[in-house]
């Protein structure tokens, strides 16, 4: 086991968190999607996503080197402890905000995972280059959805303009370096993500148009959720997803 | 139950339809088939499509609960393949010349039957595992008969069907396994869901032959090859030897050894608790169809977008 | 919201997978879709969740023609007394391996 590593471990807990929180809100469509084919869709994809967090948070817990697995990452840390965008924990909402929020992250995580398949460290490296397919895959999915329903009819229109409208503000944290990433991305071993915003703004620009939606301009951007400081949705979710394994401290399931 | 009205048939064509039944032939979708054999069809298969969507929501009802991130994903994916599993049977059911949208609306409607064993709750995490073991089970006992069934879609649907669940029992009984193994409180969990799922479970396979209306048809054109009680003894006499090795006990004081016939007996089913859940009044069924009305009516507006975006391509 | 039961349903794909390069696509069931790229997604979500294809095709249902049981005679019959296209009609003097 490596030696202790605690920037290198927040690096890994705000990789994994984010799709963890993603992929639970996901998973809650399971049995409620609009259609079959979309309800098997959508586990799929929560099922990439939750995949994704289980390496991810294995291997956070490896170089925190306190003994903690991904489980006791997942089930036994309170929400100030977590460190994923504050956009993967908001509510499922509608359809529209499912796709919409795949899309706005999905995009993101095309261009996180496309630099970290190329890290110096070999398990990132190995992890972000399965991820990198699986999110091409998702931005596929979602993309193709945002055209469907933003060019549908007038309520699929409206819809997805508000779910469009209420993520904006939440797009910018993704950009937002942490102070502790800048010597981890200096060495390779991370990606500065500011770095990927460019691109980005130029995947969502053309999906919107093709959807005939608008990006918001001028929003505030909301921050917090890389510190530990989040909405009050993520408590109520982790009580719920935490509730088993914490009523049976030390149980094997 | 209401029997369509029964239809002059050719007697020459039916005769070659049975003896090709009779010679083990598959019949497919546009081979010449007794109107009552289509209404048949239609009826079972949307029925057990249903029940595979229906089937999802139990199930669904602790994704968000998983206690570890591998049962999780296991449970996620599970529940994906029941979905999986209703869609590929309705497209079966397809082949007979209805539509989808119209069997779920029948669904919907409450015009159309379920496996009842959906209208339980589920209480506790040992019920994933119970749920896994023993209606799985019993599901992968009806359907490894029905991938020999005479109409080829619904063959080879359950082909597929039975392939993919190898795993869904598995999970349910190392969920048990690990629970009875686990922490007193864990075991208690584990006896507690195994009490409340038994006897649903064994009601799975229907009434008792002699109370069965449709079973003589079914049989004779090759849909169903077993009856519901050989079936249902088959899967008691697996699943006392799975009881056993994990040290937990069927809620049946009457249950015994017959040495002669090598089959575990067991004490008198509770058909009018049967009876009651499938017209309506079990712990669930309300819920459980609240549920698919609001997903389906929830997301209209989303295949609505679907289409017309459609439209506007051409 | 219009009358659910009035509701137009999706159009239907025939979905074929190909197992492994080089094997040849076959049958494996059907999807709704309202287009082919999303046919051709739900195919994939469906039909190949478990590396059971390599390739896919989607065919909309409607576009398939298919020979009917009355057809079965003719078409299929006349093959049956046609010994001299399968190789096992042809004797091989002793003494050559088969070819």
């Amino acid at each position: 086991m490596s030696t202790p590593h605690p920037a290198l471990f927040e690096a890994l807990l705000r990789l994994g968190d984010d799709r963890l929180v993603l992929g639970h809100r996901t998973s809650e469509w399971c049995g409620h999607a609009p259609i079959l084919e979309e309800d098997i869709a959508l586990a799929n994809l929560a099922l990439d996503l939750i995949g994704q967090a289980n390496l991810l948070l294995e291997y956070a817990g490896a170089v925190e080197g306190a003994g903690r697995d991904q489980d006791a990452l997942a089930y036994f840390r309170e929400a100030i402890e977590f460190r994923n965008a504050l956009m993967c924990e908001l509510p499922k909402g509608d359809y529209a905000v499912t796709i919409a929020r795949h899309f706005l992250h999905g995009v993101f995580s095309v261009l996180q995972w496309d630099a970290l398949s190329s890290s110096t460290d070999a398990t990132i490296a190995g992890i972000a280059a399965k991820a990198l397919k699986e999110s091409r895959y998702h931005v596929r999915h979602a993309g193709e959805w945002m055209i469907r329903l933003g060019d549908g009819t007038d309520e699929s229109h409206r819809r997805a303009q508000d779910a469009v409208n209420l993520l904006w503000p939440f797009t910018g944290e993704l950009f937002m370096p942490c102070s502790d990433d800048a010597e981890l991305a200096a060495a390779g071993v991370t990606a500065d993500v500011s770095s990927f915003e460019a691109k980005w703004r130029e995947t969502i620009d053309d999906v919107m148009l093709r959807a005939t939606l608008t990006v918001p301009e001028g929003a505030w951007m909301q921050r917090g959720g890389r510190e530990g400081r989040h909405t009050e949705h993520l408590g109520h979710m982790l009580a719920e997803m935490q509730i088993v394994a914490r009523s049976h401290p030390g149980a094997q399931w | 139950m209401n029997p369509t009205p029964t239809v002059a048939e050719d007697p020459s064509r039916l005769a070659e339809f049975e003896a090709r039944i009779a010679a083990d032939g598959t019949i497919e979708p546009k081979d010449w088939m007794p109107a009552r054999y289509r209404s048949q069809l239609i009826r079972m298969m949307s029925q057990h499509a249903h029940s595979e969507v229906v089937g999802m929501l139990p199930e669904g009802n602790w994704i968000t609960r998983a206690p570890s991130l591998r049962r999780k994903m296991i449970l996620l994916a599970k529940v994906q393949d029941e979905g999986g599993h209703g869609l590929y049977i309705y497209c079966g059911t397809e082949t007979l010349g209805v539509d989808r949208q119209e069997l779920v609306q029948q669904l919907l409607d409450g015009k159309a039957k379920y496996s009842s064993i959906f209208n339980y709750p589920t209480l506790s995490w040992a019920d994933m595992g119970a749920i896994g073991w023993l209606v799985d089970g019993a599901a992968i006992v009806n359907q490894t008969m029905l991938a020999k069934a005479s109409y080829g879609p619904y063959a080879r649907a359950m082909v597929r069907i039975c392939k993919e669940e190898n795993f869904h029992k598995r999970q349910g009984y190392e969920i048990m396994a690990t629970l009875a193994n686990g922490t007193p409180a864990q075991k208690a969990m584990a006896q507690e869901s195994l009490n409340r799922w038994w006897w649903p479970s064994l009601m799975m396979f229907g009434p008792h032959d002699k109370d069965s209306s449709n079973s003589d048809e079914l049989m004779r054109w090759g849909i169903k090859r077993k009856s519901n009680d050989e079936l249902r003894q088959r899967f008691i006499n697996l699943t006392i030897a799975q009881v056993k090795a994990i040290n937990l006990t069927v809620p049946d004081p009457d249950l015994r050894y017959n040495e002669a016939t090598g089959d575990w007996e067991t004490g008198p089913i509770d058909w009018d608790e049967f009876w009651r859940v499938v017209k309506g009044n079990g712990p669930c069924n309300k819920e459980r169809l609240a549920a698919r009305r609001a997903a389906h009516a929830g997301g209209a507006w989303v295949r609505e977008a679907a289409l017309a975006h459609a439209e506007k391509q051409q | 919201m219009t009358n659910p039961s009035a509701e137009r349903s999706w159009p239907l794909w025939e979905v074929f997978t190909q197992p492994a390069d080089g094997a040849p696509h076959e049958h494996a069931g059907s999807v709704h879709a309202t287009d082919a790229e999303h046919a051709l997604q739900n195919a994939r979500d469906v039909y190949a969740r478990r590396n059971e294809a390599v390739s896919l095709w989607v065919v909309p249902s409607a576009a398939i023609t298919a020979s009917t049981p009355e057809d079965m005679g003719p078409f299929f019959d006349p093959a049956n007394d046609k010994a001299y296209r399968h190789p096992q009609f042809y004797k091989v003097p002793k003494g050559v391996k088969v070819f």
